[in-house]
This record gives C-alpha cells, structure tokens and sequence, in this order.
C-alpha cells in the first residue's frame, strides 16, 4: 500500500508505488503542465539574458517589462477567454488603431478625457459585441466573422485618419502613464510602475475570478471541452459565447487607452500584427488552441515571454527588428506543434 | 457544371441560376453610376501605341492581381481551408524579384530568371503551409496567420527593410506592356483562370476537390489523397500569389514591403464567396471568383472615381463579406424559405 | 390494483422534417418507480419521441402532459429544472472539466466571493456515493475515468436535482458485461425509489433483463405497449419488424447460404494488431469465401476490417496478397491493391452529401485512376446504369444529390461504389443497418452472388442471425481478441456463438469498478 498515494481511483487495482504515484499525480493534472513549462521558460530567458547580456535582472529592466506589456497582457487575457472557448478572435489589433484614433480625436476636438476613455472602451466592446453576435447566432466561423472585425476597423481608423494623432502632453488622457517610483535604486534602476500596470494587474485578477469561481467561467471551459455537452447540460452556452467575444473587444478598447496613455499618439497601422502576439502569449501560456484547456495567469507569463523576447532581441542587436514576426510566428508554430505532440501522447 | 446539353434558351437559363449573376449585376450597377456621373465613362479609345485606352481598361488592368490570387483562394477554400498569406506572400515576391534584377543586368534573362526565382520562393512558402495543414493537422487559418505575418517580415529581411527598386525593361512590360492592345497583365490572368478552370474541370481534380472539402473522412476511406491535394493548392496559392506580386510590383518597379499586398486576401476572400464559392468548403467556381475580382476592381474605381478616399474601401468591403456571409448562414436561409409560399414536399422517409 | 397515475404522458404526438414524417400520432406513458423500455429498429423514431419529450425537438401535432398538466419544455435545460433527464449515449459531459463539476455545474454552492468549491465538491461526492461511486476523487478530471463509470456520473447529474424521469439512450452499447450488470443495479435502485426510467436499447437480453414494460415503436408510429412479463420475444420481434412470426422462422429456414470453403487465399495477416483497437489476430480470406465477424459491440470487428483497408496503420502483423508481402497504409493503397470497404458510419465516413448519386458511385473508381484520368461521362453513364439496376437503387436517377435518398438507398449507392472499383476483396460493415427488411434481402442477395462468382466477402453485423445465415466461415472476436474460427453450415447457430462470447473468460478485468457481489445470472 503506498503511502504517497492519497487519491486512490479504485479499490482493488494495485496501488502505485513511489515513483509511479508521482508520474499519476501529474498525469491527473497534465493540463497545467504547459503553463508550468512556460513559467520555466521565463525564468530561464531571465537567467540566460542576465548572463548573455547583463543588467536584465534589475528593477528597471523589469519595470519596463511590464510596463511597455500593460496592453499586450490585457490583449492575452481577452484572447484566453475566447480561445478557452474553441474560438479565435484576429480583430484586436485593428480594434486598438480604430478606438485609439477616435479616441484621440475626440479628445482633440475638446471632449472630456475620461469621457473619451470610457467611449474607447465601449467601442472595443461594440466591435466584440457583433463579432459575437455573427458567431453565435449567425453561426459564422470565428475567424472569418473577426476577421471581417479586422478590416473593418483598420477601415474606420483609415477613414478617421491616415496620419498619426497626437495628445497634447498634458492631457489628461496621459495620466494613466504617470510613473510611481515604489523602490527608489541606485541611479536609474527604480522599480516604478504605472497606474496601467495597475490596471492590468487587476484584470488579471478579475479575469482568474471569474475564470475559476464563477459559472460563466466553468461555462467557458466547458463550451471548449464540447459544446454540445455544456448546452445539453443546460449550461447558458450562447450567453457565454456572445459574452467571450465582448470582453475581448472590451478588454482591447482598454489596451487602446493604455497604449495611447503611454505613446500619446494613435495611428490607423498601429497593432499590426498583435493579434498575432497575443493568441502567440496565450498559447506559449499553456492554452491549447482547440479550447477547454488553459490559465489566464499562463497568458500574462507568454505576455511577458513575448516582452522579455524583443528585450533581448534589442539587446543582442545583431538580429534585425524586421525579423521580430518571424520568430515570433516561429515560436508560436513551435509551441502549437508541441501541445499536438502532447495531445496525440495523451489519447493514446 | 451537371446539366446536360440542351438547347440555347436551357444554357440561358441555366447560367442565370448561377451565383455570380449578382456579380455581374453589380458589376453592371456601379458601372452604370460612374456613366450618369460622367457619360463618357465607358469609352474606350485607341491611344497612340495602339494600346486600347480607357476606364474600363485600366479596371481590367487593376483587377488581374486579384484575379490571380482569388483563383487560388477559390481552390483552398473549396477543401475546407483558407489562406491568409497571400498578401504577404505578394510582398515576398515583389522583395525576391527586385533584389534579383536590382543585382542583375537588364536583360530579358534577367526578368524570367527574376520571375521563376520568385515562383521557386513562394511556391515553398505556400507547399509549407500545405504541409502544416496536411500532414501536421494544424487549422488553415493558423499556419497561414502564421505565415501572413512571418512573410512581411520576411520581405522586410530580404530587402533590409527598404522599400527596393530596380529596372528592367521586360519585367516592366510584364506589368504595363499590351498585348493586341490589350494590357498584358489581363491577358494574363484570363489565361490563368482558363487555364485552371479548364484543368480542374476536365480532370478530376475538381471533383476531387469538391469530395475533401465536403467530406474528408469519406473521401479518404473512398481512396482520394486528401494530403496531396491540399499540399498542391497551397503551394498552387503560393505561386498565384508570387505571379500576382511579380505584377503589382512590376507596375512601378518598387516594392512597398509594408503595402505591396497588403490587405489583399480580404480582397480574394470577397472575391470568392461573390463568384458563389462557400466558405464551408465543397462546390466552387473559380468563373465566379474571377468575375468577383473584377467587382471588386470596379468598386475600387468607383469609390476613388465618387471621391471618396480610398482608405475607406475596406471598411465597405468587409460589410459586403458579412452580409455575403450571413446569406450563406443556415439561419437566414431559413428566413428566407418560411417566407416562401409552403409547397407541399414529396414525403420520402429518410433512414438515419 | 389501481394503475398508478403515469409521471409522463405523450399523446398523439407528431414531427415532420422536410421530405420525412419521424413520428406519427405516437404514444408513450411513464409509470413512476417502473422501468420502461422504449423499442424499435434504427429509424424507427425513438431518439425523435425523446428529443420531443424534452422540447429538443418542436412538435407538431400532440400533446405532453406532466403529472397531468398539459407542458411542453423549451429544451433539455428546462426539462431538467422540472425532473426529466436525459443520458445519451456519448455520455454528454465535458471530459475537461472535473468530476465535481460535472456533476454541480449548473448547482454549484455559492458563496460571497464565487463558488464554494470545498462545498460544491462535497455535494458531489455525497451524490455519487449514493451510486456506490462514493471512492472517487471529485476533484480529478473527468477523462481520468473508463467511460462506464463517465456514464455513471451522468446519471448521478441528473439525480442533483431533483429526479422524476430519467431517460438513458442507448447507455449499455460501449460497455462490457461487468459495467452493465453495475449500470442495471444504480438503475434498479432508482427505480426502487421511485423514478420513472425510460431506457432505449436494442440489446433484447438487456431489455428482458431489466425492464417491466415495453412500448415498440415501427417507422414512426406506436405499434404496442406491452408489460414485459406479458409479451414473448419472438412477439416483440414480430412487432420490431413487422413480419408474422412463423414468415420469420421459415424465411430463416430457406435462405441460409450454402457454404463453401474456398481454396485460394487472397489475403493472409499474421499477428494483426492495433494498439487499443487489436490484439495479434491471423486472419485469411479466399476467393469466393463469405467471411463473418462476429461478436458484440466493441469486440473489436470494425478496427479489424479498418485494419484490413489501411483506414488506420497497424502497429504489429505482416499481411500477403496472393503469397506476395504488401504493405497496406491507406485506403487510395488498398484500392489499388483491389480491396474496397463499406464503412459502417454511412453518413460520416460513407456518402458525400451534397454531391449526387453518380459522382458518389464514380468516387472510388476516380480516386483510383487519379485526378489525370478522368472518366468521360459514357463511362461514368455505363458504371451508375449498371449499379443502380443490378441494385435496385430508388430513385433511378443519377444526377439526384444523393443525401435526398433514403438511408436503404444510399447504402445501394455506396456498394455500387465499391464494386465499381471492381475489387477482390469486400469488407461490409452493417451493410443492411437501417435498411428495411425488403432492401436488405435484395443486397444481401447481390453480395452472395459475387461470393459465388469468387469475390472474397468479410460480413459485418450486429445481428447475429444475419452472420450465421449468409457466412461460409465465421470468425469471433471479444475485447478487441479473436476467440475462435468456425465454419458455417447446419453445425452452426447463434446459440453457438453466444456460448463461445459468453464462455470466453481469458480477459477478465475489473479496472475502475467497486468491489461487488457475484451476480446470479
């Protein structure tokens, strides 16, 4: 009789002794085994970074990390729901160009900035809302309904304006870009964060909440492990899925405040290619693209794995920043790869 | 394409069950708004070359990129897949060809040896998206959003980031010669859509298509080489797509290796679901996307001929796709058919 | 006695589809504390009544009344929030999620700051317990357990809240003997207090065995409701069928094939395995041989005629076509090599829908020629002229999509494609399932003509009578193993077989199920 084993899964088979108890309790929990490979990874490029090229484990370093990710984190969170639910959601990016753009405009033709922030969001939740609304009652395919999203609003932020916008520099709209010093180092190694660092944070924990303590959250979960189960289990299907979509969109439209808080401009090209980033975040995270399995906290690591990455491309400087999307697109190719691998050694 | 050959007034009336009649209507539509705007829209003159001169020339002109691209996007989306690289894949071909000819002599060996070097390198990019779907399983739209964004930067690597010129006389005229008066660049296109429609057809490559888009469990158990089908649309689109670059970069000899192409494949995608073409997969038309590329070459004209920008169009262009979308959806068809006076159905009892 | 008041009462109920009536003025009641089993051959309409019960499906004509109020429910959730659940057969819970949540998700505890898992767990376990599945770990994921205790805790779903009805469709066809001697017990405890179960199976010893009445559903409409106790198999099977008993026994009688061994082998595989489809089996085939593969429901018959065909890659085996060793890896491989199979999942692995008849029938032959040769439409003409009249295919029209046809039909078609490619080597997997009785005989007719005339034939089906009648060689296999290899012929009968399944006891295995006492059979 082990002594390790406490879960025993039935009462006359052999109980597994020692090592194989171990190799049992993982196996029973393999679905947070990615997330875990991703946390490795981040402390691993930390470690090889401070070796290769120094001054990356200090708190500047880090403070920046975080900060120029703010919008990419939040940009991951909202793809983690969609994904978790067997959806993709390609219109991020464009969402970003088109909120930030008429958000500065409008700050810029004289309206309240905060007014102007709220609208920012709303116009990510409105895209959302139709992307949602076309895939769920319309029962068009995810990824061509935001992708129509997509063009539509690099179309709108083209219409609005094809040349940058820029906030006046003591615009409200930038407060949320203030730095706060919370360790004040040597020189200019400080831990500072900002108030979108902030942010961020407690969507990430909002996001955990509702992910794992609430029904719409299970819900989500279960949309992705089979659909038809969750409805014939008279879970609220179509509500979530409409749902996934809008915070998605929502969460976009804040990363357009952070983002534009933090550059004080917006333009119709900008978050090219970040849609890209952040189905890249979730996936290195531990988020399997086919739904059902995966850890918001895991897309905030992929987030900062993705940050950490362009730190050290910069850093190394013998690799050029055109070539940033293709690795990145290698590396989320590498890491779709593995969870297939992983998936087929499980079913067998 | 199952009717059996009846009299003249059948084929008529045949054709006009097509989908892409509303193609060719709208077609006709917007160009009649430019002819109330400006009556003399449609002429056509013969300019001093003996090139035919016109608006509806230079429509035809701008339409043979896409028209290119869509016959390949007609192909992967009738198995069930989509590909989102052909913009990008443009921009590689525009970086390939005019690093090549930037080095090389002006020669006509120079251009054809630039134009096989870029088939060469996107046919690869496209047999490596074949590949991702076909032996490694991914889903279409991922190893080609993968590819879609890894091409621009790679057209970025090749040319260093900047935006490349070179000359070349008979690269040049690939994209701006005429051939009987007519631009070369159309010739050319129309060749590829007869050429392919006839191949798919008179083979049995269409059905074969048509069989894995539809089903692909049954068409593997009925012996079709699902793998080899996919991996030769794929890399089919990747060398459409080459051919489609070589052209809108032959144009002005300059490649912009952030717009060449870019935002094309909404274009293809249009095109192919106007020319009657399902997103789900099966039945396809490549007559349908062609015409469909056209369209959309004519709604491009129109907007700039209107006044309006033209960083608006593809604001217009994905409403079209939505609506397009939404009539194939099974929910609004069924509006559609409760609309329609109830026929008695012949009662057949269908087994499970 | 008084009757007690039925739980459930359908009356008159009616559903159309586009071009088919599924149910037509059908009844059906449900006596609370009784187990009530709901017959009929495939199509006959049993999912349909349940779907209409739960108001998955809209009805047309007809009216459901609980405990005597008139109601109809807009969908499984609102069925189950007034006590009517329903179990499928692919057990409809989300393998990715824990047990506890399968179980509560939908009655989580909640507390202040979201759900009590501590709680919500708790409540699953107790739940569970009280069908002896007390020992599990809620917390681990669902796809940690074998798919008979996945059943299980479906049910055990349904009993959170409370339960008045419970459906179970088909819930025995993926388990072994030991699992549905377990599900029949939780059943009959809840039937002992006081639950209206309506079970679907088409498993006749399951059915005598558990149930105490009977209604007999026949193409959509209600023929009969019976007690169990009152009505003799063979009546049933005459109600299932619609034939007079004694046509039945005489038909039987007469058309048993006449066997034959054959002499030339024409394929030969020697330690065919899968791994958890097959063990190592030898398997031969001859010209002119009429080979069929008996067993129950999971035995392992479809992954070997898979196997066979190269639809999945074996792991293990060496196989030889005439003497010479051949590497089989796909169908387009095995069509070549002049082996064609019938799956047995017509819709997903068989017709294509949307194309029409002919170029269903022409598939294969295409597939085989590759996509450089195509056939001219006269060639394509002659091979659907000469299937669809050789095989009665109604309607006679080629150019109808063939997802028009009715199931019997379509099974026509798809022989015709496989004989178009002209193989020697046949596999049919439940050719005649859903077919009426009529289309069956005249395929079953077919095929044993072109066994005579040498084609080699491997049979698959459920129905035990239909191998033993039309088999030269009959070869059984349980748990995914060969047990024996017998010839057709007089010495031979379903009785036989059932002996040999049932007396095979070289695999037994309790994985995943509580201790339990022997139960007398």
């Amino acid at each position: 009789m082990s002594a390790l084993l406490t879960t025993p899964t039935s009462a006359p088979q052999q109980q597994p002794r020692g090592f194989r108890s171990l190799l049992q309790r993982v196996s029973h929990h393999v679905e947070a085994l990615p997330t875990a490979a991703s946390v490795v990874i981040f402390i691993g490029m930390l470690v090889y970074g401070e070796i290769a090229y120094g001054r990356i484990l200090q708190a500047s370093t880090l403070s920046n990390l975080l900060i120029n990710n703010a919008h990419l984190i939040l940009l991951a969170v909202g793809l983690t729901f969609v994904i978790l639910t067997g959806g993709i959601d390609l219109s991020v990016g464009a969402v970003i160009a088109c909120s930030s753009v008429a958000g500065v405009m409008l700050i810029n033709a004289g309206w309240n900035p905060w007014l102007a922030m709220v609208l920012m969001v709303l116009i990510g939740t409105a895209f959302g809302a139709v992307s949602g609304v076309l895939i769920q009652y319309f029962n068009v395919q995810p990824f061509i309904a935001t992708l129509a999203m997509m063009f539509l609003g690099r179309g709108l932020a083209s219409i609005l304006s094809t040349q940058p916008v820029r906030l006046g520099d003591d615009s409200a709209a930038r407060l949320l870009s203030t730095k706060i010093k919370i360790i004040d180092g040597p020189k200019v190694n400080d831990l500072v964060i900002t108030p979108s660092v902030i942010i961020a944070a407690l969507v990430v924990v909002i996001a955990f909440v509702i992910l794992h303590r609430t029904r719409t959250g299970r819900t989500v979960y279960a949309i992705g492990g089979s659909e038809q189960s969750a409805s014939l289990m008279g879970l609220p299907v179509a509500a979530t899925k409409l749902w996934v979509y809008v915070i998605s969109g929502s969460l976009a439209g804040l990363a357009a405040v952070l983002y534009t808080a933090r550059l004080g401009s917006a333009q119709n090209i900008t978050g090219l290619g970040w849609e890209l980033d952040a189905i890249a975040a979730a996936v290195i995270g531990g988020t399997l693209l086919t739904g059902g399995a995966g850890f918001v906290l895991g897309s905030v690591i992929g987030a900062l794995v993705l940050g950490l990455m362009n730190v050290l491309i910069t850093r190394d400087g013998g690799i050029p920043p055109e070539a940033t999307t293709i690795i990145t697109g290698g590396i989320l190719l590498v890491f779709v790869l593995l969870q297939r691998a992983v998936l087929a050694k499980q079913r067998e | 394409m199952n009717e059996h050959a009846r009299g003249p007034l059948d084929a008529l009336k045949s054709i006009m069950k097509r989908q892409y009649i509303w193609g060719i209507v709208a077609i006709a539509l917007l160009l009649l708004i430019n002819v109330i705007k400006e009556p003399t829209y449609l002429a056509i003159s013969v300019g001093h070359n003996g090139h035919l001169v016109g608006n509806v020339i230079d429509i035809l002109r701008s339409a043979a990129p896409v028209m290119m691209i869509a016959v390949g996007m007609c192909l992967v989306v009738a198995t069930k897949g989509i590909d989102l690289s052909v913009g990008s894949l443009m921009a590689v071909a525009g970086a390939v060809a005019m690093e090549f000819l930037r080095a090389a002599p002006n020669t006509p060996g120079a251009a054809f040896g630039a134009l096989g070097l870029v088939i060469v390198v996107t046919g690869a990019l496209g047999a490596i998206n074949g590949i991702l779907v076909s032996v490694v399983g991914l889903q279409p739209f991922i190893s080609t959003l993968v590819l879609m964004l890894a091409g621009r930067g790679l057209a970025k690597v090749i040319t260093g980031g900047q935006n490349t010129s070179a000359s070349n006389d008979v690269f040049r005229w690939f994209a701006n010669g005429y051939v009987f008066g007519v631009p070369v660049v159309f010739v050319l296109a129309l060749a590829i859509v007869i050429v392919v429609g006839l191949v798919v057809r008179r083979s049995a490559l269409g059905l074969m298509i048509e069989a894995i888009g539809m089903d692909p469990k049954a068409a593997r158990l009925a012996g079709i080489n699902r793998r080899a089908l996919l991996l030769t649309v794929y890399i089919a689109g990747g060398v459409l797509a080459g051919f489609a670059g070589v052209f809108a970069t032959a144009t002005v000899m300059t490649v912009d290796v952030s717009r060449t192409g870019y935002l094309l494949e909404l274009d293809a995608i249009l095109a192919v679901v106007i020319g009657g073409t399902s997103l789900a997969g099966g039945k396809f038309n490549i007559t349908g996307a062609a015409i469909g590329a056209v369209l959309i070459a004519t709604l491009d004209k129109t907007v700039v001929f209107l006044g309006v920008s033209s960083s608006a169009s593809p604001a217009f262009k994905a409403i079209v796709i939505v609506a397009l979308v939404l009539l194939q959806s099974e929910r609004v068809r069924r509006m559609f058919r409760q609309r329609r006076a109830a026929r008695p159905a012949k009662r057949e009892v269908v087994a499970a | 006695m008084n009757e007690p008041l039925p739980i459930v009462e359908m009356d008159g109920i009616s559903i159309s589809f586009p071009g088919v009536k599924a149910l037509d003025a059908v009844g059906l009641r449900l006596f609370p504390g009784e187990v009530h089993t709901l017959m009929g051959e495939n199509g006959a309409g049993k999912s349909t009544l349940i779907k209409a019960l739960t108001g998955v499906y809209k009805i047309d004509e007809g009216e459901i009344r609980i405990a005597g109020e008139p109601r109809r429910f807009s969908g499984t959730a609102d069925a189950q929030s007034a006590g009517v659940s329903t179990v499928y057969q692919e057990v409809n819970l989300c393998a990715n999620l824990s047990i506890g949540e399968n179980v509560m998700l939908g009655n989580e505890v909640r507390g202040p700051l979201g759900v009590n898992w501590r709680a919500t767990h708790r409540e699953a376990h107790d739940v569970l317990a009280k069908l002896g599945l007390g020992h599990l770990n809620t917390k681990l994921s669902l796809s940690t357990l074998p798919l008979a205790i996945q059943q299980l805790v479906a049910i055990s779903r349904s009993m959170v809240e409370e339960c008045k009805v419970l459906i179970l469709d088909e819930p025995t066809s993926s388990l072994d003997a030991n699992e549905v001697d377990q599900l029949f017990r939780v059943i009959r405890q809840l039937r002992d207090q006081g639950v209206a179960i309506l079970f679907v199976s088409h498993f006749l010893d399951q059915v005598y065995a558990i149930s105490d009445r009977m209604t007999v559903l026949r193409n959509g409409r209600f023929i009969g409701e019976h007690l169990t106790r009152e009505l003799p198999r063979a009546a049933l099977i005459a109600e299932m069928i619609g034939k007079d008993v004694a046509a039945l026994t005489a038909a039987e009688a007469g058309e048993r094939r006449e066997p034959r061994t054959g002499t030339v082998p024409v394929y030969e595989a020697t330690s065919l395995s899968r791994k958890g489809a097959l063990e190592e089996l030898d398997i031969e085939l001859r010209r002119g041989e009429v080979v069929g593969l008996a067993g129950l429901l999971g035995s392992g018959r479809t992954e070997l005629a898979r196997l066979i065909y190269g639809a999945d890659k074996n792991d293990t085996g060496t196989v030889s076509l005439h003497g010479t060793p051949t590497q089989i890896k796909n169908p387009a491989k095995a069509l070549s090599k002049r082996i064609a199979f019938s799956s047995e999942n017509r819709r997903d692995e068989g017709i294509i829908r949307d194309l029409s008849v002919r170029e269903n029938m022409i598939l294969a032959v295409q597939a085989k020629r590759g996509w450089a040769r195509p056939l001219s439409r006269r060639e394509q003409n002659e091979i659907v002229a000469k299937y669809i009249s050789a095989l009665g295919v109604r309607p006679a029209d080629p150019e109808r999509p063939i997802r028009l046809l009715s199931g019997g039909n379509q099974q026509k078609v798809l022989l015709g494609r496989w004989l178009a490619t002209e193989p020697e080597v046949l596999i049919l997997d439940e050719p005649t399932r859903g077919i009426d009785v009529g289309a069956k005989a005249e395929i079953m007719d077919y095929v044993s003509g072109l066994a005579d005339e040498g084609l080699a034939v491997v049979f698959i089906s459920s129905e035990l009578d239909e191998v033993v009648r039309q088999s030269d060689r009959i070869v059984v296999l349980k748990d995914h193993r060969k047990i024996a290899e017998l010839d057709g012929g007089s010495g031979t009968s379903t009785d036989n077989i059932v002996t040999i399944i049932a007396e095979d006891h070289s695999a037994d295995d309790y994985a995943g199920l509580a201790p339990r006492e022997e139960v007398a059979s």
